[in-house]
C-alpha cells in the first residue's frame, strides 16, 4: 500500500496526542503545586521586632503589691509606645506616634502581658523582648510589597519606610519560624491568625467520623460479602444503594445533616459532633466497597480449612476471614479518611464556616475545619492571609499525604499477606 | 443521674454479667462437658440482658420525644425499670445456663443480625436523603409553584424584609442555575474527556510498565487533592490568567468566569476519567487486539478501530459518572463561578450553578419557614434526583459491559 507511510504517520501522531494529554495533566498538578508552595512557603515565619521594654513599677504595679490581678488590669500599651519613643526620639506628632504604634501587632499588649505573668519578678527592670510586627511590615520584610513602588502604590508609606529601614540596620527586626500558625486560632488581624483551631476541628470531626463509619462499614462489608444470602430482592436493593450512596453529590449530606441532625434533632449547629457524622455517611459506602474487595481477596481455602475442622461460619469468618482482611480493610478506611478530612461543602451547609476564634474544646463546641479555614481565608483580600491560605493548604496536603501513604504501605502488606 | 451515667451503670452491669455466666459455666464444665465454650455464656447474659434495657431506653426515649413529652418527669422511673429489666433478663438467662444450652449459636445469631442490621443503614441514608429533600421541598412549592420553580428563567431569591417593600418579591425561577451548571460541566467534560481518555489509552497501551509505574500514582495524587484546594488555584492563578489571555486578544473575560470555573473542574476529572476508562480498556480480551494487529493494523488502528468499539459502553458509562461528578461539586463553583445568575452560554462570564445557591441560601441564618431556605432543599432535589438518574444510568451501562466479557 503506497498509504503505509500516512498510516505510520498516524500512528506516530497519535501516540504524540497520548504522551501530549500526559504531559497537561502532569504540567497542570507541578503548575497547582509550585504556585500553591511558592506563595505559602513564607508563611511558615513571621517577622519580630526586638523593643527593649522597661518594665516600669509604677506603671504596671505602683503600689508593689505584686497581685496578679492588679497587674493585669494594667496598660501594657503604655509600655510600648514608651519603648518606642526611646528608639525613635525625634517622633513628637500624635499622629505619627500613632503610626509609629501600629509596626506593632495589637497582640503586642498580650505577649508583654504573658510576659510578666510568667515572670513577674521582672518588674521594674528592663528586658529586651520581640514582639510580633503587624502584617503590613511582615509583608515588606517578606519581600510582597515592594519598595521600589511610588508611595501611593505601597501599604506602606515612606516614614513607616525609613522606621523600619532604621530597624533594619540596627538589626532589631527579624524573620523567625512562625509558632503563632501553629499555635493560634482564627483572627482578624493575618500576623495573629493560625491553623490550630480550625485543625482540631477537623480533628474532632474525623474522629467522630471514623468512630462512626468504620465500624458499621465493617460490619457491612463483612455481611455483604459472608452471610447475606445469594440473589435475595433486599441485598441487591442494599448494594444498589450502597453504589448509588458512593456517587451522590456531598452538598446533598449535608441537606440531610442539616434537616434531620440539625433541624429534626435539634443537634447544636457548627459543632464538629454534626460534621463528623455527615462526613461519615459520606465516607461509608467508600469503606463498605473497599473492605468488600478485600474481604473477596482472602483466599476462600482458609475459611474452608476452618470449616473443615468444625468452626462455625461466625468463627470462621471473624477468627480467620476477617484477620488477614484488616490491612485491606484500613486501606479503604484510611483513603475514606483522607476524602473526609478535605471535604468542606457539607461543612458549608450545617453551618462550620463561621469567624471562630477560640480553639474547640469538645465536639459540640462551634468551630471550623481546616478545609473551611482555607475557604474563609481565600475570601480575604489581604495579601497576608493569601499567603495563609496557600501555608494552610500546604499543612493540609502534607497530612494528606501521610494518610494516603499509610494506606499504599497497608494495601502492599495486605497484598503480600495472600500471595 | 443522667443517660449517660444509667448507660455506664448498666455497662458495669453488663461486665459483672459476664463474669457471672462465665463462672456458673466454668462450675457446670467440671462434671458434665458443655455444648459452648464458657466465654460464650457469659457473653452471652452480658449481652442479652444490657441490649434488652437499651432497647428499653431507647423506646422510652422515642416516646418522650414525639408522643408525649410530659414523660420527662419520670425519668426516674426509666432508670429503675430498665436496671429491673436488666436483672430479670440476666436472671432468665442465668438459669438458662446449662451444659446442653446452645449459647454460642444465640450469640451467633445475635451477631448476625448486627451485622444485618448495619447494612440496612444505607436504605436508611438514602431514605433519610429523599424524606428531608422532599418534605422540604414540598414545603417550598406548596408557596411557589413548581413550574414557576422548574421554568422559570429569573433568579433573585432576596426575600423582601419588609410586607409594603417594593419591587423585590424575590423570584425563583432556576433555568438560569441549570444552564450555569450544564455550561460548567459542558466545559469540564471538554478538557477532562479527550486528556483523561487519551491518557489512559497511551498508558495501558503504548506506555512502558517503568513510566505507568511513575505516572499513574501522579494522577492519583491529583485525584486526591482537596476540591478547596482547586478552588483556590481557580481563583488566584486560573482564572486572572484566562482574564489576562482575553484581554490581550480584545476579549473581555469577567473575573469570576465559567471558563475559569469549567476549567479546574476539568483538571480534577481528568484522573477520575483516565482511572475508569484504564479499568475499561484493560477489560477488553487480548484475543481482539491480536486479531486486529495479526491482520496488520497498526496500534491506534487497533486502537481505534477495535478497542474503542469494544469499550465505548464502558467508557461512556465512565463519563456519565465524570459529568454527575461535574454536576455535584461544589467548592471550586463557590469559590470560582460568581453569585450572579446569568442566562447565558457564554463562558466568558459569570454564572452561577445550583450547588452555588445551596451554599448562598443557606449559609448564615436559616428559617425553615422562609422560601429562601426552602429553595434550597428543592434545588438538592433536583441535583439529587439528575445525579441519581445519571449514577444509575451509568452503573447499569458498565455492569452491563463487563457482564459482556466476563
Amino acid at each position: 500500500m503506497n498509504n503505509l507511510k500516512l498510516r505510520l504517520a498516524k500512528e506516530k501522531r497519535f501516540q504524540l496526542y497520548g504522551i501530549l494529554s500526559i504531559t497537561l495533566a502532569l504540567t497542570l498538578l507541578s503548575v497547582l503545586f509550585i504556585s500553591i508552595f511558592s506563595q505559602g512557603y513564607t508563611a511558615f515565619q513571621e517577622t519580630k521586632i526586638q523593643l527593649n521594654i522597661n518594665f516600669e513599677q509604677n506603671i504596671l504595679d505602683p503600689k508593689k503589691t505584686r497581685d496578679w490581678d492588679v497587674i493585669k488590669k494594667s496598660n501594657f500599651n503604655i509600655l510600648i509606645r514608651n519603648s518606642l519613643q526611646e528608639l525613635f526620639p525625634d517622633v513628637s506628632d500624635r499622629n505619627e506616634k500613632r503610626k509609629l504604634k501600629k509596626i506593632i501587632s495589637t497582640s503586642g499588649e498580650y505577649q508583654l502581658r504573658n510576659y510578666i505573668r510568667n515572670n513577674i519578678e521582672s518588674i521594674g527592670t528592663s528586658k529586651k523582648i520581640w514582639l510580633l510586627a503587624d502584617d503590613d511590615v511582615d509583608m515588606l520584610i517578606k519581600g510582597h510589597i515592594n519598595r521600589i513602588l511610588p508611595e501611593e502604590e505601597r501599604r506602606i508609606d515612606n516614614t513607616e519606610l525609613a522606621w523600619i529601614e532604621i530597624l533594619e540596620t540596627k538589626k532589631l527586626i527579624k524573620k523567625f519560624f512562625n509558632k503563632t500558625f501553629f499555635t493560634s486560632g482564627d483572627s482578624a488581624e493575618s500576623e495573629q491568625s493560625g491553623i490550630l483551631g480550625a485543625l482540631i476541628g477537623s480533628l474532632f470531626a474525623i474522629g467522630i467520623t471514623l468512630i462512626i463509619s468504620f465500624p458499621i462499614g465493617i460490619a457491612t462489608a463483612i455481611y455483604l460479602e459472608e452471610f447475606a444470602p445469594k440473589n435475595n430482592k433486599f441485598i441487591d436493593f442494599v448494594e444498589v444503594n450502597i453504589n448509588n450512596l458512593a456517587a451522590v453529590p456531598s452538598i446533598i449530606f449535608g441537606l440531610l445533616g442539616l434537616a434531620i441532625f440539625l433541624n429534626f434533632f435539634e443537634m447544636p449547629r457548627s459543632a464538629p459532633l454534626v460534621g463528623g457524622m455527615v462526613l461519615s455517611l459520606m465516607t461509608l459506602p467508600t469503606i463498605i466497597i473497599s473492605s468488600r474487595v478485600s474481604i473477596k481477596a482472602v483466599p476462600p481455602s482458609i475459611k474452608e480449612g476452618a470449616l473443615g475442622v468444625g468452626a462455625s461460619e461466625i468463627q470462621a469468618v471473624f477468627h480467620h476471614v476477617v484477620p488477614v482482611a484488616v490491612p485491606g480493610m484500613l486501606t479503604g478506611t484510611i483513603i475514606g479518611m483522607a476524602r473526609a478530612l478535605g471535604e468542606s461543602a457539607p461543612l458549608l451547609v450545617i453551618g462550620m464556616v463561621a469567624f471562630i476564634v477560640d480553639i474547640p474544646q469538645s465536639v459540640t463546641d462551634p468551630a471550623t475545619a481546616l478545609p473551611i479555614q482555607i475557604y474563609l481565608w481565600a475570601d480575604t483580600p489581604e495579601r497576608g492571609f493569601a499567603e495563609r491560605t496557600s501555608a494552610a493548604i500546604i499543612v493540609l496536603l502534607i497530612f494528606l499525604i501521610l494518610m494516603n501513604s499509610l494506606a499504599v504501605y497497608l494495601r502492599q502488606r495486605f497484598e503480600k499477606d495472600i500471595n | 443521674m443522667s443517660i449517660t451515667s444509667i448507660l455506664l451503670i448498666l455497662g458495669l452491669f453488663g461486665i459483672s454479667g459476664y463474669y457471672a455466666g462465665l463462672r456458673k459455666s466454668l462450675i457446670i464444665r467440671k462434671n458434665k462437658k458443655l455444648h459452648s465454650s464458657p466465654i460464650y455464656h457469659g457473653a452471652l447474659l452480658a449481652i442479652n440482658s444490657s441490649l434488652s434495657s437499651v432497647i428499653f431506653i431507647i423506646l422510652w426515649l422515642i416516646i418522650e420525644k414525639n408522643v408525649y413529652a410530659g414523660l420527662e418527669y419520670f425519668r426516674n422511673i426509666l432508670y429503675l425499670v430498665s436496671i429491673i429489666i436488666f436483672f430479670i433478663v440476666s436472671l432468665i438467662t442465668f438459669k438458662k445456663i446449662k451444659h446442653d444450652f446452645k449459647a454460642r449459636d444465640s450469640l451467633e445469631k445475635i451477631v448476625q443480625y448486627f451485622l444485618l442490621g448495619c447494612s440496612t443503614l444505607a436504605i436508611l441514608i438514602t431514605i433519610g436523603i429523599f424524606l428531608s429533600v422532599i418534605f422540604e421541598s414540598h414545603k417550598f412549592f406548596s408557596i411557589i409553584p413548581i413550574t414557576e420553580f422548574l421554568f422559570g428563567t429569573h433568579w433573585s431569591p432576596q426575600m423582601p424584609i419588609r410586607e409594603d417593600q417594593a419591587g423585590s418579591a424575590g423570584a425563583f425561577g432556576a433555568i438560569p442555575l441549570f444552564t450555569g451548571t450544564f455550561l460548567i460541566a459542558f466545559i469540564s467534560m471538554c478538557i477532562a474527556g479527550p486528556i483523561g481518555l487519551m491518557s489512559a489509552i497511551y498508558l495501558s497501551e503504548y506506555a512502558s510498565k517503568k513510566i505507568r509505574s511513575i505516572v499513574k500514582p501522579l494522577t492519583e495524587i491529583l485525584a486526591g487533592i482537596p476540591t478547596v484546594v482547586y478552588g483556590f488555584f481557580a481563583v488566584v492563578v486560573v482564572a486572572p490568567f484566562i482574564r489576562n489571555a482575553g484581554s490581550n486578544f480584545g476579549i473581555e473575560i469577567a473575573s469570576e468566569s465559567a471558563l475559569a470555573a469549567g476549567l479546574v473542574m476539568g483538571i480534577m476529572i481528568i484522573p477520575f476519567v483516565s482511572s475508569i476508562s484504564d479499568d475499561v480498556i484493560n477489560a477488553v480480551p487480548q484475543n481482539l487486539k491480536n486479531g486486529s494487529l495479526g491482520v496488520g493494523a497498526t496500534k491506534s488502528e487497533t486502537i481505534k478501530k477495535v478497542i474503542i468499539p469494544a469499550a465505548l459502553p464502558g467508557i461512556i458509562g465512565g463519563l456519565l459518572l465524570a459529568v454527575s461528578r461535574a454536576i455535584g461539586e461544589t467548592m471550586i463553583v463557590v469559590m470560582a463561578a460568581g453569585m450572579s445568575a446569568n442566562l447565558t452560554a457564554n463562558p466568558f462570564e459569570a454564572v452561577t450553578t445550583v450547588t452555588v445557591q445551596i451554599v448562598v441560601l443557606l449559609v448564615g441564618d436559616q428559617e425553615f419557614d422562609s422560601p429562601k431556605t426552602l429553595a434550597a432543599f428543592a434545588l438538592g432535589l433536583v441535583l439529587f434526583i439528575i445525579t441519581l438518574m445519571l449514577n444509575y444510568l451509568a452503573l447499569h451501562i458498565v455492569r452491563k459491559y463487563r457482564e459482556q466479557y466476563e
